[in-house]
């Protein structure tokens, strides 16, 4: 058995793939944090990772104490310095020379750390094609986290770093995203100020809050029903009914809107919030019922049986046994419902001409124009995701059992 | 043999099934109420709409506009006048029946002349019109002449105003009816374009919604620091409100100087200069001497759809994952079967019916999907899917009838897939 075999070989691979993308990311990070130009010295970084991988990995894994894992990393350092010629960012060390020697060895440790993980267990000797995809998987899994992160959150990151920032700042230097936190705490959040004076957000907040609390509230009132009605009771047509309710979940929104936009507008309710409580919950029941009658029928009928011999009236035992058995899918069905209508476009587009009744959908959609400043538009976006998201994230546990107890739509 | 008088099974409903159903019917009725309204209703009038010639501006409905003037002087005693009622119809489409018009004169004037549609009792006349068509005017007039008491005390005509009453013909349930909308679909040099998009967009923005779920399922699967928040984070898209995401996107995609993703890959050396991502058609590829129009805006509109949706694939995935016991992976285990093996033959069989599933359902919400298009693109540089054109003959170019024609041919469209798919799908359900 030779001391070094294709573990090793693809240790070094892995340690300069790593080496790239942490040297891009690092140094592009550095750039948005300080605003400074570095250029990443992406060949530099390979090399550094490849050498770097070859220290670590040439000892055998129990040898891999954090002593060894610092070595590589200083190994890296070194070699990116080397390799880029002094300037392991792209730009005279001079520049933010504090900011840059930070994040230099935040690089290092992270590269270092990341070829670590991705050889741990395994010695630089040969081994079987188990532990050698056992490696590659680790690699693409590793690299799938940080790919999937960068590619979900960078969208979220600009929202809210442009909502703080202004036009001026934005358009001499897109990438430069660094707070002044000297302007005091007004300053920092002058267009949410803004927003909420000049540009009525407060009375579209009011208006989405309204619409969509009345929108769970109808919707859960005629779902239940419903839903019992299809889990629990037999009667003909109930095998087709519980499997065509989610058809009506099929209809696209789109074919919807031309009728009810002429008929709203001839019965007058077009221009009014009480045809957006109207259309959402005949757009949310459907599914609301399904999620629910699934839930129905997983709750054992002999508890309501019990119910039935005590006495007690159908309706009693819906309102006493049923419901509060049921809590989870109702909180889960009420933030899902919550959901589309806070989150809906379509219809407060259509419906709404008056800026009283604006949602915060149909709010922003307004600020999209050249006039308004872009810190405007996304302070705006901002103001509409947090309320949502924050609930969302609050009560995840709840809302994914939910979403996955019945199918759903998006 | 059975013996004739043998009891049998009762059938049809006992009386408590048939309470039963009765009250099964009460819980559902509100349901039923308001899904009929507010969805079966408007698709069929959907239908109606789409061959009526009606154009957004058509839905006020037409009314009676009168001018009422007094032709002629009355400054002495026997002075004779007009007083000339000019009346039209508002529109110029549709026509208004029944229409009477009832006005109080000044008891002061004494009345010569009316036309012979009008009766005058006690110095209020009423005129019984009949039909007005579209675009009819018409003079209505009354002579008088003035007495004594008028000319002591004048007073204008128009102060009292002429009321109406009439029945407007309503656009939409008149019975014109029109098969140009369905024509001016069919002919429109861009309908098999937009088709073409749609399924590009509906199939690409599917599967890779899929592919990717299954990944980020694969990596939640594991167990790591921070898992629960990545998880969180990974959902967002889903969850925010799309005008926010979508918005965001723009800003990030600008070609202009404020755009952050031109401006990074430029810094990077990627690109020379700035990609128009949203409004760029198409640009030309070179592979091995044969030239492929790539769709640029196009693609981004589908990879913003992926990025939007996977997190949905993904949580339905990992529940469908976490669900599946472990012994059959330690026996595999045992047998030697490797990581990938065991993705193979294990995971991805157990995967197939909730995949089936998700399939069926995003294939046909992203052939429905409006907004997302809509907020990125407008429609513009190639991305114009029927969901678009939709709102673009209805709302931007005003004609509903042409609008509500794309929406039928989008829900016949969209009734085939659900055919094949629910004929060919299978059974597992989530």
């Amino acid at each position: 058995m030779t001391r070094f075999g294709n573990i090793f070989y693809l240790c070094l691979l892995f340690g300069a793939l790593w080496g790239a993308v942490w040297t891009v990311l690092i140094t592009l990070l550095a750039l948005f944090i300080s605003g400074e130009l570095f250029q990443p010295q992406v060949t530099a970084g390979a090399v550094a990772g490849i050498i770097s991988a070859g220290v670590l990995t040439s000892f055998t894994p129990e040898k891999r104490s954090i002593g060894m894992r610092a070595l590589a990393g200083l190994v890296f350092i070194v070699v990116l310095t080397v390799g880029s010629g002094a300037t392991p960012m792209g730009l005279a060390p001079s520049t933010y020379s504090i900011g840059q020697l930070v994040f230099l060895v935040l690089l290092a440790w992270v590269a270092s750390q990341s070829i670590h993980l991705t050889a741990l267990g395994f010695g630089p000797a040969g081994e079987r094609r188990y532990n050698v995809e056992v490696i590659c998987l680790r690699f693409i899994k590793g690299f799938g986290l940080v790919a999937f992160t960068i590619a979900v959150a960078l969208p979220f990151f600009v929202m809210v770093m442009m909502s703080l920032k202004n036009q001026q700042l934005l358009l001499s230097n897109p990438l430069d995203f660094s707070l002044n936190f000297a302007q005091g705490a007004e300053a920092l959040f002058r267009s949410y100020i803004e927003l909420f004076t000049q540009y009525h957000f407060g009375s579209y907040l009011m208006n989405s809050a309204i619409v969509s609390v009345v929108t769970v509230l109808i919707t859960l009132f005629f779902a239940v029903p419903g839903a019992y009605a299809v889990a629990r009771l037999k009667f003909p047509g109930q095998h087709f009914l519980s499997r065509s309710i989610l058809l009506i979940y099929m209809v696209p929104m789109i074919v919807l809107v031309i009728p009810l936009y002429a008929i709203f507008s001839q019965l007058g309710m077009r221009n009014t919030l009480w045809g957006l409580m109207l259309v959402y919950p005949a757009t949310t029941i459907p599914v609301a019922l399904y999620m629910l009658q699934g839930y129905f029928r997983g709750i054992p009928a002999e508890l309501e049986e019990a119910g039935l011999m005590d006495g007690l009236t159908r309706l009693n035992v819906i309102r006493k046994i049923t419901l509060p058995l049921a809590l989870p899918a109702l909180a889960s069905v009420a933030l899902y419902v919550f959901m589309i209508a806070w989150n809906e476009f379509l219809f407060a587009f259509m419906f709404l001409d008056n800026v009283d009744l604006y949602t915060l959908s149909r709010g922003i959609a307004e600020l999209n124009s050249s006039e308004v400043p872009r810190q405007h538009l996304m302070a705006g976006a901002v103001i509409a995701t947090v309320p949502v998201l924050a609930l969302f994230l609050w009560f995840e546990r709840f809302l994914v059992a939910g979403l996955t107890a019945g199918s759903v739509k998006g | 043999m059975i013996p004739e008088n043998t009891p049998k099974p009762p059938s049809g409903l006992g009386p408590l099934a048939k309470r039963e159903m009765r009250f099964a019917y009460a819980l559902l009725l509100p349901t039923f109420l308001i899904v009929l309204s507010v969805v079966l209703f408007p698709l069929f009038a959907n239908v109606w709409i789409s061959f009526k010639p009606v154009t957004l501006g058509d839905l006020r409905a037409p009314s009676i506009l009168v001018n009422e003037r007094l032709m002629g002087k009355l400054e002495a005693v026997g002075d004779e006048a007009d007083i000339r009622y000019r009346i039209r119809n508002s529109s110029r489409k549709s026509g208004i029946a029944d229409v009477s018009m009832t006005d109080t004169l000044p008891d002061t004037l004494s009345i010569l002349n009316v036309d012979d549609r009008c009766s005058i009792a006690e110095a209020v006349i009423a005129c019984d019109l009949s039909d007005y068509e579209a675009g009819k005017r018409e003079d209505i007039i009354v002579r008088v002449a003035a007495t004594q008491a008028f000319i002591d005390a004048p007073i204008n005509v128009k102060e009292t105003e002429a009321a109406f009453e009439f029945v407007p013909e309503n656009i939409l349930t008149n019975d014109d009816f029109t098969l140009d909308n369905f024509r001016k679909v069919f002919d429109a040099s861009d309908f098999w374009p937009v088709l073409w998009a749609s399924l590009y967009y509906t199939i690409a923005g599917t599967i890779g919604a899929l592919v990717m779920g299954l990944f980020a399922a694969q990596l939640m699967n594991m167990t790591f620091f921070g898992r629960s928040f990545l998880r969180g984070l990974y959902l967002s898209p889903y969850v925010a409100p799309v005008i926010a995401v979508a918005l965001a996107w723009v800003l990030l995609l600008d070609p202009g100087p404020g755009g952050t993703l031109n401006a990074l890959l430029i810094q990077l050396g990627v690109i020379d200069g700035p990609i128009s991502f949203l409004g760029q058609r198409a640009v030309d590829i070179n592979i091995l001497g044969m030239t492929f129009e790539f769709p640029v805006a196009l693609t981004v509109v589908i990879i913003f759809e992926i990025w939007r949706y996977f997190p949905l694939a993904m949580l339905f995935i990992l529940a469908r994952m976490q669900s599946v016991s472990t012994d059959i992976y330690e026996a595999a285990e045992i047998d030697g079967a490797t990581p990938l093996q065991q993705f193979r033959f294990i995971s991805l069989p157990q995967l197939m019916g909730i995949m089936a599933v998700l399939f069926l359902l995003r294939f046909i919400w992203t052939f429905n999907k409006f907004d997302d298009i809509f907020l990125l693109t407008g429609g513009a540089a190639g991305t114009r899917t029927l969901t678009v054109n939709v709102y673009e003959q209805a709302f931007a170019v005003s004609n509903l009838g042409a609008g509500a024609a794309v929406a039928v041919v989008v829900f016949l469209i969209l009734l085939v897939f659900s055919v094949i798919f629910f004929k060919f799908s299978p059974e597992d359900d989530a």
